[in-house]
Order: structure tokens, then sequence, then C-alpha cells
């Protein structure tokens, strides 16, 4: 106990140290935070089901010995998990002290509600906080979705999804076919690339409602689209929407498999690992089950690239989670180092490395070291960097992002059985902006 | 005689003490009570509270009178909700009724091997709906399903399925009526075994064919069970939930979203539990009603049929 006590001339004798040392030129580094002080506390996490939660209850084991905190933690499938987060929150009573969170739907709700506590402080007290995790480590769109709009931090940015273009290089060199770098490309690429005759198809991607907006987004963003205006309006009936409404039309209909209306990302994946489909464009967590023998017919043929180029630009469309704290837990300093470690440079290097996620962390991912250790192939790691530099929020931030994503999606499948894409989208516009208002204004 | 005037002085007796006195069984009653006021009562009362307030998960609610109910007829997506609910109750209902009497009628008549026949014919009744659902989608796939390899045989062009929005209905319809023609055979079973043999001697004595007995006979015979077996069909299909939601979510679009699907999407996805609420009460009128015609016509049928043959 009694070194617990600070005397006066530790004090000094601590200040002159730190003096010296700032003196020698090297950055003064700090100590290491007091990862002990909380052992004995228990944790409970709450996690999406996904290689994020697997790296995290493989691992869990290091942070029980580093700090003495125990953790009890629980995966539940996606859909389910964002349900019951949001009902144990808004119970003000949740039974969870950490929460993994998608911040492309839940962010602005939980903002909003004022669900997750203000970690800004801990970020800048050293006992609390490793001296390598700062916020300009983490990439802009990170800390885009981490922040609130008065630049408190409420969450800890953990994994990135970029949306990058998967293709068979086996099928484009049997068709002598080059690897696009505009939307134009690809749709002559995908037409030369389709026979329907042998079951193989050019383009493959989400058609199923709701799912399908995180493929459409892409179109709509280098076609030059905003989702929202300067006033927090909805922009999704404008001539960029339309460009990218016609494209998706086009692919999804004339150089898809039949059915692809139905499709989400498995279907989809199904489909490509099959050999049956020549392109996909979906996010970049799929490299694993895409080089896995035992489930896919193109290990080590598929190309991963980024998503080619619009009339009006080139983004990847960025999706990601983080894990936060409840407002309402008791144990928010525990709470806050286990959500550290968990987006701690040696889990995110895991986690890049399996190709389960990537880090939005610059340091992890520009770590050559780190680079090195990556399983999947090196292209694939390419377009993981190059995505990056491009990366824009693939989901406007707003309250009903789930009404957004099925009404618009609604009318892009719709599109898919002949309907004509201006009409659609202005419909889903008439039904979307009321309640956005609405979510706004309560 | 002599019983009623045993019962007499007793009763007489009994008088004096009518006065009101608590009942004696009543404590045992209160059970049941308190279990039917927490678990009916109070979630209806409290349904329809959230129904009158705007209601959002996180955000604090407001008393808004009616305008849940006002938002519905304007809301395009519930309009097509109920269309959609009706057709697929209306087939689902239906189909199954039709079949399900063909196979009873099959099944009622004595062959090798009936039992065994009749035990494989009911077991899609048996499985789990989401099971089934996870079968049937494969089998529905436009490009690896069996269905469409089937169609290759006889010369058919392959179909969408499920993946179109103007077979969606029918292609849910097939599952859920192959998934429950056997309940309508069996309710319809137990009506065959019931009806005497005279009316089919005496018409075999007639000389009618096979189809005039079936028509005026058997038919009028079992209508008060067809009418049974539509309404649990109805009630069920109306409600149905599990093999829409795990084949199609309601897509593709909305092409295939009923009432009950928009209901948990309106309530659980976009947590807006007040118009999710007034849906509901708007949704259970509806199956009140249906049951209530249904009850009405089943009533009307048996003076007629089993009334008059009394």
């Amino acid at each position: 106990m009694k070194n617990h006590l600070i005397s006066r001339r530790s004090v000094l004798a601590g200040t002159a140290a730190a003096g010296a040392l700032s003196l020698t030129g090297f950055p003064a580094r700090a100590a290491e935070p007091q990862w002990k002080k909380y052992a004995g506390t228990k944790l409970e996490v709450i996690l999406a089901k996904g290689p994020r939660g697997d790296n995290f209850q493989k691992n869990i084991k290091e942070f029980t010995e580093l700090t003495g905190i125990q953790v009890e933690s629980e995966q539940i499938p996606e859909q389910q998990q964002r349900q019951k987060a949001v009902i144990e929150l808004a119970s003000g009573k949740p039974s969870f002290d950490v929460v993994h969170l998608s911040y492309h739907v839940q962010k602005r709700q939980f903002e909003k509600a004022g669900w997750l506590a203000d970690i800004s402080g801990y970020m800048k007290d050293p006992n609390l906080t490793a001296p390598d995790l700062v916020e300009s480590d983490f990439s802009a769109g990170g800390l885009q979705y981490a922040k609130n709009d008065k630049g408190q931090m409420h969450s800890l940015p953990w994994s990135v999804d970029y949306f990058i273009l998967y293709y068979n290089k086996e099928l484009f060199q049997k068709k002598g076919v080059a690897v696009p770098k505009t939307f134009d490309e690809m749709v002559a690429a995908a037409e030369k690339l389709t026979d329907a005759k042998e079951g193989t198809f050019g383009f493959v991607g989400r058609g199923l409602r709701n799912a399908n907006m995180t493929l459409w987004t892409n179109f709509f963003l280098n076609a030059g689209g905003e989702f929202l205006d300067a006033k927090g309006g909805i922009l999704t009936d404008g001539p960029e929407a339309i460009e990218a409404t016609k494209l998706y039309q086009t692919l999804l209909t004339k150089v898809a498999p039949p059915g692809v209306a139905g499709f989400n990302w498995m279907e989809s994946m199904a489909s490509f690992t099959q050999g049956r489909s020549a392109m996909w464009i979906d996010g970049v967590g799929w490299a694993p089950p895409l080089e896995d023998p035992a489930a896919s017919r193109v290990v080590g043929k598929v190309g991963y690239t980024v998503v080619p180029k619009g009339s009006k630009g080139q983004y990847s469309a960025t999706y990601g989670d983080g894990i936060g704290i409840a407002a309402a837990s008791k144990n928010k300093e525990a709470a806050y180092l286990l959500c550290q470690w968990a987006v701690s440079k040696k889990q995110g290097a895991r986690l890049l490395q399996a190709g389960g996620g990537v880090p939005f962390r610059n340091s992890v991912l520009n770590d050559p070291e780190i680079q090195a250790g990556v399983k999947m192939p090196k292209e694939w790691l390419q377009s993981v960097i190059d995505s990056a530099k491009i990366s824009k929020l693939g989901l406007p931030v707003i309250i009903p992002v789930a009404e957004f994503r099925d009404l618009v999606g609604a009318a892009l499948t719709s599109t898919l059985a002949g309907a004509d894409p201006a009409t659609e989208l202005k419909k889903a516009h008439e039904q979307f902006r009321p309640i956005l208002e609405r979510s706004e204004k309560a | 005689m002599k019983a009623i005037a045993e019962v007499t002085p007793a009763a007489a007796d009994a008088a004096p003490e009518q006065e009101w006195r608590p009942p004696s069984y009543w404590p045992f009653v209160v059970p049941a009570l308190v279990v039917v006021l927490a678990v009916i009562v109070f979630p209806w009362v409290f349904t329809i509270w959230m129904s009158l307030n705007e209601w959002k998960v996180g955000s604090p609610t407001t008393f808004v009178g009616f305008a849940n109910y006002l938002r519905m007829p304007n809301d395009p997506r519930f309009v097509e909700a109920v269309g959609h609910t009706l057709l697929y109750t209306a087939l689902s209902v239906l189909l199954p009724l039709i079949l399900g009497t063909f196979a009873a009628v099959v099944f009622h008549a004595k062959f090798p091997g009936r039992g065994f026949l009749r035990g494989v014919f009911i077991m899609p009744m048996m499985a789990t709906p989401v099971a089934i659902a996870l079968v049937w989608t494969m089998m529905f796939h436009p490009q690896l399903g069996i269905l469409n390899y089937l169609l290759s045989l006889v010369g058919l062009p392959p179909q969408l399925w499920v993946f179109h929005p103007g077979t969606v209905i029918p292609s849910l319809v097939l599952v859920e009526t192959w998934q429950w023609t056997p309940l309508v055979m069996l309710i319809v079973l137990g009506g065959l075994a019931a009806i005497p043999t005279e009316p089919y001697e005496s018409a075999q004595i007639d000389g009618a064919s096979v189809w005039q007995v079936f028509r005026y006979i058997t038919l009028p015979l079992i209508t008060p069970f067809l009418f049974i077996a539509g309404m649990i069909r109805m009630i069920d299909a109306v409600k149905s939930f599990d093999i829409i939601f795990a084949i199609t979510q309601g897509g593709p679009g909305s092409a295939s979203e009923t009432i009950n699907l928009y209901l948990y999407s309106v309530a659980f996805i976009y947590y807006d539990l007040g118009y999710g609420s007034a849906i509901a009460v708007i949704f259970f009128l509806l199956i009140v009603a249906m049951a209530a015609l249904m009850l009405h016509l089943r009533q009307r049928t048996m003076w007629t049929e089993i009334g008059s043959g009394a």
C-alpha cells in the first residue's frame, strides 16, 4: 500500500527526470497506462458475430493477464445484436458495459440518444491511455464516425470496411479482357464476359432490398453524389442518383445471373466462388473465404482492385464498426482500457493479417512488418491501402438509416424488374423525406 | 316425484342464507385472473396506449392522439402490405383447402399401405418452418435450384420464382400449401369418417357417378369441417411470418411484404414503436373481423346442413 502514496520527494524526482528526458531531444515517452489499477473489475461485452468478435474472444485472456479485469463477452448475429443493444440502451440499464456498434447504421442514433460515454478525457489521460493511441492515428473516416458534432470522441474506431472490386483472372484471360479502370470499361468488360449459355456472367452484386444500398452508393459517390444538402435534406433523386441507378440497373439486369434481385452478399459470393460471375463489388472482408480451398473454386485466381472510376470521381464507399462504452456503465475506466486493447496495434495486426478486417489505425495498416505477415494475396492488401486513400462514407449519417436503405433499396430492386429509375427514386424520396424530417425534429 | 320432494325442503332451508357473501370459489379464480390481466389485457392496453404516442426508441415520447392511425392510409408501403396480405391469405387458404379435400378423399378410400402413406403425407406439417424455408430457398434458386431443373426436363423455360416481384407471392404460397395441405386433409378425413354410409348406398343404387356422389353427398356433408379448416388456415396464413421472412424478407423490393413483416420492420428495425403499435392494433382488428366473418358463415352452414339433416 505504501508505494501508492506520493511523497514530495518522489514527485520532485519524477519532475526532474521528466525534465531531463525532454532535454535529451527525444520525444518524452510517457509511462504505460496503469493497466492494473482496475484489477478485479468485471465487464460485460456485447459483440456482433464475425471476425472482429472472434479475434476479440480468442485473445481476451491476454487482456485479463495484463489488467486483472474479468471480461464476459457474447457474440450475437449482427441484426439481432443491433436490436438488442438499442433496446437495452434505451431502457437506461443495459446489461453490458462495452458495446460493438455498426457506425454506418447506428452512429447518429446513438449520438442523438446520448447512449455512449464521452471518452475524450480518457484519451488525454496518460494513466489510462497508451502513448501510441492518439486521435491522429485513426483515418479521417474513422474519426468522422467516432466523433459527435462537438468533436468529442464517443467510441474507438475498430474496423473499416471498404468496397473493392473482386475479379476472376481466369475468366478475364479466357475472354482477353483487361481489368476495368472506369465504370464504362466495367460495363463493356462485363458484356464480353457474359455467356448465358455457359452460365457465366460478367457481374454479380447485391440486389436484395436494403443490402443493395451498399453497392449502389459506390456508383452514386463516383457519379458525384452527396447524400445530404447543407440543411440536412436528403438528395437521392437528383441526376447523380439517376445516373447511378441506371448503371446499377444495367449491370444487374444485362450482365448478372438471373434472380440477382434476391441476392445478398452470400448469394453473390456463392456465384463468384463457383466461377460463374467474373466481377463482384463488395466489402474487403471476403478475401478469406475466396481463398479457402474448402469453400471456393477460384482460389489463387482472384484479382483485387479498387472500385473503378465514375463520371465524377473515384471513391471507395466506406462502412465501419467501433467499440464504445455505455453511458450507464459503472466501470467506465476499466471499460475504456478494454476498448483500447480491442483496437490496439497487436489486436489490429492480427485482424489484418488474417484478412478478417481492416483496422482504422494508420500505424497498423502502414507498418511494413505487419504487412509482411498478411496471409492474403499482396493484391488484396494493395487494394485496401489504395481504397483507404479514396475512402468516403457509404451511407448518410442520419438516424433512420434502416428506413433509408429499405425505401431506396426497394426502388433499386424495382428497377431490376424493369421500372424506370427516375420515377422509382422520386417515389422513394417522397416517402423518405418526411421520415427523415420527423427523426431530426424529435 | 320423490326426488323433487326431497330437494325442495333443502332449497327452502338455504333460502334465508341467500344474502350475499363472497363466493367460496373466487380465491381460486384470482391466479388465472392475474395471469390473464398480466399477459393479455395489460399488453393490449399498453399497445393501444403506445399507438397513441409518438414513441421512438431513443427519443422522448409525446402524445399524438390518432396521428399514427392517420399515417396508415397515406403510407404506400402499408397499403401495399395490406394488398399482399390479402392475396397471400386468399391463395394460401384456397389451395390447401382444395388439395387437402382431394387428398382426404383419396386417403379415405381403402388401399394397401394407406396408413404408411398417410404418415408420409403429413410429414411436411411436422417440420420447422424456418428449416423448410431454407430448403425451399435452395430449390427456388434460378441457376442452381432443382425446380428449374425439373421444369427443363419437361421443356419449360426457367422461372425466377421468389426472385421476381410478379411470381414471388405464388411461389411463397406454394411452400405454404405444401406444408399445410396435410392439416386440411386431417380435418377433412375426420369429417369423412363421421359421414354415415347410407346416402352413399342409395346413391349407388340410383346410379350416381363418382363426381355426383362427391358433389351432392360428400361435399355438403363435410362443409362444416371445411369451414373449420378454412378458419384455422386463414388465421395462420394472415399471420404468416417465418416462411416469408426466411425466404424473401419481404422482397424482392417490397413485393412480398405483408402487414406482419412491415410491422416487424417498423417496430424493431426502425424502432418506431408508436406507429408499429398502431399497425398491430389495425392488424388485430383485421384478423378478428375475418375470423368473425368465417364464424358467421360457419354458423349458417351448420344450420342448413346439419340442422336440416337432423
